[in-house]
Parts: structure tokens; sequence; C-alpha cells
């Protein structure tokens, strides 16, 4: 059956279903995430002392991360706006970058994650690391998920494009919106655990 | 844009019927995308759901009424664990109070008012072919069914299933046995559950309403779970964080919710310390109390339906309901802390959330009242629905002006640890909210089956339900008035105090078991009419709603022929017209 407003768009709302739900996806994970900020913010006003994260945490490293992250927002966008012209080379060269620079992304991580786990800094040390674990564990997470979809999107997925490239383009425009999303979260995990 | 690549043309209804015949058992009946096949599946797990938390109430109720007492036959089947010679542990006590509340909450309640007739009722009454994400619908039901699992699984680990009450208070839930720990599992996937169908509602209504089916033109229960969908969105999220902080907590031994210098056996924790307590009670109740409002505008929004199509009239002020349902929406993520009053808050904190909780209790009274003034001249059809429904009016006020003292920071603090709020909160959602419910499992059910239920059995269970549900709530405000708290696991045995009131937990809980026989005709009547009721047309209560053009039950698709809008929902006795009610979809 033929669900109304999945490609076109609905005149008088002038969106589509998924774009919708995509936007009502990213609020709920703003309210997510932002419990979690929520929570880091009382629980460091009440602590008797706070490190600050440039003492424990590596910062060129998480800088070379952000780097990456913002990297690959501007291929993502690229590989969207290739779409839409009807480029579909561009778009796989550029997806596929997009996921590269995720890899990159939780490579490094995996490597500072090694690091601390090696010299004893674990979750239960302390609530800075604790907080650090669960909001960068839990925003990793996040990056797998949009590496998964933009993968999917990038192989077995693209096969769309050849029977409806519209509906293709929408779904790598909400798999974009997302993986910004994840690189926002990122913009503000960085300062408050790397650098305050 | 312009548009390249072909979309494959529309199929024909009948080619679409012989396609879904096609699917096979397993499609269509149990991996199925239709949402009213889902609907169906969320109405029958949460009914089970129900009758299940029910049981353990009523476990429950014999400790209480008969302390140390062993009972009969059903103890000594539970085993030497839980029941040793057929006498309650406290421990077991603890497991099935924590499970009575979330299953009856979060498998029972939500998922039938939102889950069921949500999905079954919310598309047909805007007039759409399906939901706007038929999979994720499906996904959303199969998480829920696995969070459900999850929940019973946990009464069969070692120690038993979660035991620090359905609000999971730290730091007794993270020093709790494994049952916890699966409880957690268990709400992130209920969590997921509901988050895909949040999404789903509120897509589904903005973008496939009909033609001319304009916001102020939707039936109020439409309405009802749009709000809803919001709260659900938005409120659930939260306690999703503060789960994984609390799983992070028992599983990887942070200290998000343990203080410093825990004694725990006279021996001090080693655990790095410096967490708060009352951070989990922030996050579980920015949670909570809009969960309530969940709870209970579904219920609303099947009453006001009903009472419409039975007093023969438009609803009274619906204007004014709408605005109530959108300001309740708002205001309900801003009272929470007026369940942790007893924490010591200090004044200003109390003063906001007290004033917050009073302005929040008028829209609920606009609601209530606007429904009430309803039935005034009208040509009040007395069938079973809408017995259902004019019960919940006075039982849901009790339940609302009982909660007024409880929202006053002065008058909570005495009352809050009592009997009093377990009264309070279950008028609301046992009488106030099933009873909705049920009248919206009488209403619907034509729509669902072509047939109708039993009026006599329905009516034996009304008045039946209507007397026990009173005998076993109205006792509760005596008893906490009197100071017994609602934390003993011998209902206040052991308290000198308490003994003069002793006797009304033997009467709460010989009306809870009776409660339960008054069921039967429930369950008896709800599967014999699937098969044997009374055949019924397309719309057997004269229904001005679009759900009632749809044929009953409705394919796959819903409708032969696309409606169209082209009046308010409720146009009943208008004056000059042929008939007494003028559907929505008729031109």
């Amino acid at each position: 059956m033929e669900i109304p407003y999945t490609v076109e768009v609905r005149r008088d709302t002038g969106l589509t279903n998924g774009r919708i739900g995509i936007w009502l996806f990213l609020a709920s994970e703003v309210m997510l995430f932002g419990a979690l900020f929520a929570s880091y913010i009382l629980i460091r006003t009440g602590a008797v002392s706070w490190p600050r994260g440039d003492t424990i945490l590596d910062v060129p490293l998480a800088t070379f991360n952000t780097l990456v992250l913002i990297s690959s927002s501007v291929t993502m966008v690229m590989a969207w706006a290739s779409l839409m012209r009807h480029r579909f080379g561009t778009f796989r060269i550029y997806m596929g970058l997009t996921i590269l620079f995720g890899f990159v992304f939780l490579t490094v991580k995996y490597f500072e994650y090694s690091h601390h786990l090696h010299i004893g800094e674990v979750p239960s040390t302390n609530n800075f690391l604790a907080i650090y674990y669960t909001l960068t564990g839990l925003h990793m997470l996040h990056v797998a998920g949009g590496m998964a979809v933009n993968a999917y999107l990038w192989g077995p997925g693209a096969k769309l494009w050849q029977t409806n490239p519209q509906w293709f383009t929408n779904r790598v425009e909400h798999s974009g919106l997302f993986w910004h999303f994840v690189d926002l979260v990122w913009i503000f995990l960085f300062p408050t655990l790397y650098l305050l | 844009m312009s548009q390249p690549g072909a979309v494959a043309p529309p199929e024909s209804h009948a080619a679409l019927e012989a396609h879904h015949e096609a699917l096979g058992f397993w499609r269509h009946y149990v991996f199925s995308v239709d949402h009213k096949v889902i609907g169906i599946q969320y109405g029958i797990t949460g009914l089970v759901f129900l009758f299940f938390g029910f049981s353990l109430m009523m476990l429950m109720r014999w400790q209480l009424a008969y302390p140390g007492i062993p009972l009969p036959l059903l103890g000594s089947l539970l085993g030497e664990a839980r029941m040793p010679g057929g006498t309650m542990l406290p421990e077991f006590y603890n497991e099935l109070g924590a499970m009575h509340g979330t299953i009856m909450v979060f498998l029972g309640v939500v998922p039938l008012a939102v889950g069921g007739f949500g999905n079954f009722v919310l598309p047909l009454q805007i007039g759409a072919p399906d939901m706007a994400f038929p999979r994720l619908n499906m996904a959303s039901y199969w998480f829920f069914f696995l969070g459900g699992v999850t929940m019973l699984a946990s009464f069969f680990v070692p120690g038993g299933a979660a035991q620090s009450g359905w609000t999971s208070y730290a730091p007794l839930s993270v020093l709790a046995g494994s049952g916890q720990t699966w409880w957690l599992v268990g709400m992130i996937l209920l969590i997921t559950s509901s988050l895909l169908g949040a999404i789903n509602f509120i897509t589904t209504t903005i973008q496939l309403r009909v033609k001319g089916l304009t916001f102020m033109r939707f039936p109020f229960f439409v309405w009802a779970q749009f709000v809803t969908s919001f709260l659900l969105l938005l409120a659930f999220p939260p306690l999703e964080a503060a789960g994984a902080m609390q799983l992070m907590d028992r599983v990887a031994g942070t200290s998000f919710f343990m203080p410093s210098g825990l004694v725990v056996g006279g021996e001090v924790l080693t655990n790095a310390g410096g967490g708060s307590p009352l951070l989990w009670q922030h996050l579980f109740w920015f949670l909570a109390h809009p969960e309530v409002y969940v709870l209970i505008l579904p219920a609303m929004g099947i009453v006001g339906e009903i009472i419409a199509n039975n007093t023969r009239k438009p609803l009274w002020g619906y204007r004014s309901m709408i605005y109530s349902l959108v300001f309740l929406g708002f205001m309900s993520f801003i009272v929470w802390a007026h369940h942790m009053f007893m924490t010591g808050m200090g004044t200003t904190m109390a003063a906001f959330f007290q004033t917050t909780t009073m302005i929040i209790s008028i829209p609920s009274v606009v609601i209530l009242t606007a429904l009430i003034i309803s039935l005034w001249g009208g040509s009040i059809r007395f069938n079973t629905p809408m017995l259902f429904a004019l019960g919940f009016l006075p039982m849901f006020g009790i339940g609302g002006l009982t909660g007024l003292p409880l929202g006053l920071n002065v008058s909570d603090i005495p009352l809050h640890d009592t009997y009093y709020v377990i009264g309070h909160f279950h008028y609301v959602v046992a009488p106030g909210t099933i009873f909705a419910l049920f009248a919206g499992v009488y209403y619907w059910f034509p729509k669902a089956t072509g047939r109708k239920m039993n009026e006599t059995l329905g009516k034996i269970h009304f008045f039946g339900s209507l007397v026990c549900m009173n005998v076993v709530f109205m006792p509760m405000f005596l008893v906490g008035l009197a100071g017994v708290s609602r934390r003993l696991f011998d209902g206040g045995a052991t308290y000198a105090f308490a003994q003069p009131v002793l006797h009304m937990n033997v009467m709460s809980s010989w009306g809870a078991w009776i409660l339960a026989v008054f069921q039967l005709p429930f369950i008896f009547n709800f599967f014999w009419s699937i098969w044997k009721g009374e055949k019924t047309g397309d719309n057997p209560w004269q229904a001005t709603t679009i759900e009632w053009a749809a044929p009953s039950p409705p394919p796959h698709g819903n409708f032969l022929v696309t409606p169209e809008a082209y009046r308010g929902p409720y146009e009943y006795s208008v004056t000059g017209a042929a008939k007494d009610f003028i559907p929505q979809c008729e031109a």
C-alpha cells in the first residue's frame, strides 16, 4: 500500500512524512542529551572538587577528532548536494568519505579509551570519568548508528536511486540531519568535557 | 524540484486486497504492518498485562489483610524462596509492589490507551489509509513486546524481580539484586517503543488527515492522542538517560546516584561517591509526571467521543477543551517536583512547584466540567460504553480533588507517605482511566470485529466494577488519614495507632478479589462476541466521526472511497436535518 506524502510534499504543510519524523526524533535526542548535560551540571556543582578536563584528557587528540567530525559534516552535505545535481558518482565519493571520517573518529576514540583504561582510569574512579565515559560512549553509539545508516545508503540502499531518485535523495537528507546532530553533540561535548 | 523516475501507480483496491490475502498467517496476524492489527495486538497484550498486574496486587492484598497467615492453595505453589509455608516474605512483597506499578503503568495502561486505541482509532478518525511509518509501527510493538518479556523474565532471575518500587529510587535500586538490571533493560526497550510510536502518531496526524479535516475539526480523541504523543516524545528520553546512568552505577560501578560515605550493613561503601540520589528523583519524575497525563489524556479523549455520541449533542466547550489539553501538555513538564516535597527542597522551590501544580489543575477541571455540562439537555442512551464513560466522570473527579492537598507542600508532607496517596492515584487511574479504556473497548469493538459485545454482560461488568472499585480505594483515604504508611508489608499491623483502621485493609482486599470476579463477564464477553456477538453495520452507534464510514472491520487500507471532511466532528441533533446526526464526511 502507498502511504501518501512519503516522497511528495503535502501542499498545506510543505513537508514529507520523513522530514517531520526525523525532526521529531532529533527533538527527543535533544531531550536525551539535555538530561545528561543537566546531570553533569548538577553533579559538578555538588562536587567537593572537580578536575579540569585538560588535566586528565588529551586535548590535541580531541581537537583533531573535532576537525574530523566537522569535515564529515561537510562531506555529508556535499553527498546530498551531489544527488540534487543528479551526480550519483560524486555522491558515492562524498558519502564514502563521510563514512571514512566517522571511522577515523571512532579509531581515535578507541586509542583514547584504551589509554585511560590502561592507566586505571575507569568509570568507577570518579564522577568526572563516569560522566566522561557515559556521554562519549553514548555519543559513539550515535556515531556508529549514523555510520551504519550511511553505509546502507552507500551500498544496498542506493538501489532506490534507480527507481525513485527523489525518495533516495530525501533519505540521504534525513540521514544527513541526524549526522549533523551527532556532530553538534560533539561540539558541545568537546568544550564541556575537555576544556572546562 | 523535478521528480525524475517513475513512481509505481497505486494499485486498485481489489489488487491490494488480493495482495494482502497472499501475505499468509505470520505477516497478516503476527508481523503485520497494518495499524489496525498492531492496535489490536497492543490492545490484547495490554489487557493481558493489566490482568497480570492486577493478579500481583491481589497477592499483596492477602498479605495486607491477613499479614503472616499462610495463603491457602496458591501460597505453596509459589515456592519456598517467595512464600515459605505459604507465608509471604517481605522481599517477595517488595517484588510484587514494584512490578505491579511497573506493569500497570508501562505495560498495561499506556500500551492499551496509546498503542491500542491510538493505533486502531486515530488513523481511522482522520481518514488515513494507515500510519505514516507502518514498519516503524511494527517495530514499536515488538520493542514493547520484548520489554514486556524482559520484565516478566526478571521474576525468574536469582533474587527475583526489581524490589525498589516502580520509581526505582537510588541508592536502594543501585544496591538491589540483579532483577533491577533487568528492569532497567526492560525500561529502555519500552522507552524505545514509545518513542517510535510517538513520532508515528504526530507525523500521521499532521500529514495524513484527509482533505477538509483542519485541526479544529479533529475529534477530541485525536487531539488527546496528539498532545499525549508530544509528552511521550519529550518526557521519556530523560528517563532513558537516567536509566543509562543507573545501569552504569550498577554495572560499571560509577557513582551518579551514590552519595559519599554511604553506610550499608554497618560498613562504609568503597565506591567513589559524590553522586546525588535526588538527581534520580528529578530525572524520574520529569518523565513520570507527564506520564500521568499520558495515562489520563487518552482516557479523556475516549470519554469525550462516547459522551458526544450518546448524548446526541456536540461536546460543550469543544474549543476550550482543546486549549486545555494543549495547556495541560505544556504545564505537565514543570510540575514534577510536587512528587518530591518530602526531600526537604526548601520553601522557594516548593512554592514554585505548588503554584504550577495549582495552575495545572485548572485545565483538568475545565475538561471535566465541559464533559459534565455536555450531558445537560442530551437525550442520553445508557448503553455499556456510555455507562463506563459516565462512571469515569465522578471517579476521576474524586481522584482529582483528593490530589489538591497533595499538591500543596504543607498538607502533602503528612499525607505523602500514607495510603492516602495510593487512594488518590488509583482513583485517577483505576476507576478513572481504566473505566474509560473499558468504555473504549465496548465502543470500538463493533468497528474492529463487525459485532457488538453483549449489553447484559457489559452492565454486570460495569455495576460490579463500579461498586468494587470504591470498596477497594475509598477505605485507603481513611487508612491514610489515620497515618498508616504505604510502605509497610504488613499493612500497619505492628503499629498501635493503626489498629482501629486495620479492618479496612480487609475490606479493600475483599473488594479487590470480588472486583476480579466481575472482570470474568468482560473476558468471556470479549472472546464470545468476536465470534458470536450480534452482527452490526458500519455505524452501529449512529456516530459522526470518520472511522464509522469505513467498513467493519476495515480492510487493509481502511476506506473503500477516500473520505473528505466537510464539517466539525460532532454535528448531532442539528435543527432541520433529516436525521439526528450528520457524519463529518457527508457533503
